[in-house]
């Protein structure tokens, strides 16, 4: 981005061929998107193998990965109830995976020249693909468990016969928005958040070269951004939270319909 | 008024739902905090339910904000 430029927040969302080429009529191109999805997977992998010793009495490694599992499992439990037990996989891996891709697209690596944090989350592609699946579950387990009777949650009981003509359109919009409004959240917060901090990334800069009060300027902008980048880092928290809260909330819509 | 700079208004006019989302959240964490105050034991439990709120009423200013990138990026 060149300083005193026009300021581009687009181009940090770019996705880049690493290895291969778009041109080439090739399927398979390994991108900084990819890259980077390897580089969380491989993150997360490290995190659970190190805290899974199974020790009798755990270290602070083993502590930290329990506390997060325990964490979720509560809220599931509190969500769905006993039977939730079967949904915690899913929950626990869209949580972790929102949690460390949003986290790591926040780590300052471009200090190093030539490198650049991607943040996976901020592509609808991922949290979209998430979101579907938390949907295909809720759709599954309904239809599993309760057959054509899963239809019932658009209708709220103890409503009369009136209300119900009426709400059921209001309660069967509400259910097929869930999916887009579930993956478009953690997508937008990131989004929304890394171009903000370029921006203001980007007048630092322009202030300086400006020089005179533009200094003043680009001091004001640096506290800021300062200030910015720990909000982010709690809304990459509470997206995640959001998302697995949200999550184990449908599958509780359609393990019980009401 | 040519579409560039009608563009431009556009996004500003829709930008102005990311700030009415502002006071929705402010309310729901407002709400939280006042009532949490009078019975400090029960607030705890509703913390499920208090970001479920905050999600809710964010969505609709992240709405807004993806309405003003489509009116200044897909247009």
């Amino acid at each position: 981005m060149a300083s005193g430029g026009k300021i581009d927040p687009m181009h940090q969302f770019v996705i880049e061929p690493i290895f291969g080429s778009f041109q080439a009529n090739n399927p398979f191109v390994f991108t900084n998107s990819a890259l980077w999805t390897l580089i969380v997977l491989g993150a997360i992998t490290f995190f659970m193998v190190g805290g899974m010793k199974r020790e009798l009495i755990p270290g602070r490694w083993q502590v930290a990965v329990e506390g997060m599992i325990g964490f979720v499992d509560d809220m599931v439990h509190a969500s769905i109830g006993p039977e939730g037990k079967k949904y915690l996989p899913w929950v626990f891996t869209a949580f972790i995976f929102l949690l460390f891709a949003n986290l790591m697209g926040a780590i300052p690596i471009a200090v190093v020249p030539g490198a650049h944090p991607f943040t996976v989350t901020s592509q609808f592609t991922f949290t979209g693909v998430m979101s579907l699946i938390t949907f295909a579950i809720v759709l599954g387990v309904g239809f599993w468990k309760h057959g054509l009777h899963f239809l019932s949650l658009f209708v709220p009981p103890g409503v009369p016969l009136i209300g119900k003509i009426l709400l059921f359109p209001i309660e069967l919009i509400s259910f097929l928005v869930r999916p887009f409004s579930l993956g478009l959240r953690p997508f937008i917060a990131m989004f929304a958040g890394h171009i903000l901090l370029d921006i203001f990334g980007n007048f630092i800069v322009q202030g300086f070269n400006a020089g005179g009060k533009g200094i003043g300027i680009s001091i004001l902008c640096f506290l800021f951004v300062t200030f910015i980048s720990a909000l982010e880092l709690l809304v990459a928290a509470i997206q995640a939270y959001v998302f697995a809260i949200l999550t184990a909330l449908y599958i509780n819509d359609a393990v019980h319909l009401h | 008024m040519d579409l560039a700079s009608a563009k431009v208004i556009g996004a500003g006019l829709a930008a102005i739902g990311v700030g009415t989302a502002a006071i929705g959240v402010g309310y729901v964490f407002g709400s939280f905090v006042n009532s949490s105050l009078r019975n400090p034991a029960a607030a705890d439990s509703q913390q499920g339910r208090l970001f479920i709120g905050f999600a809710a009423a964010e969505l609709l200013g992240l709405m807004a904000f993806a309405v003003a990138m489509i009116i200044l990026y897909a247009i």
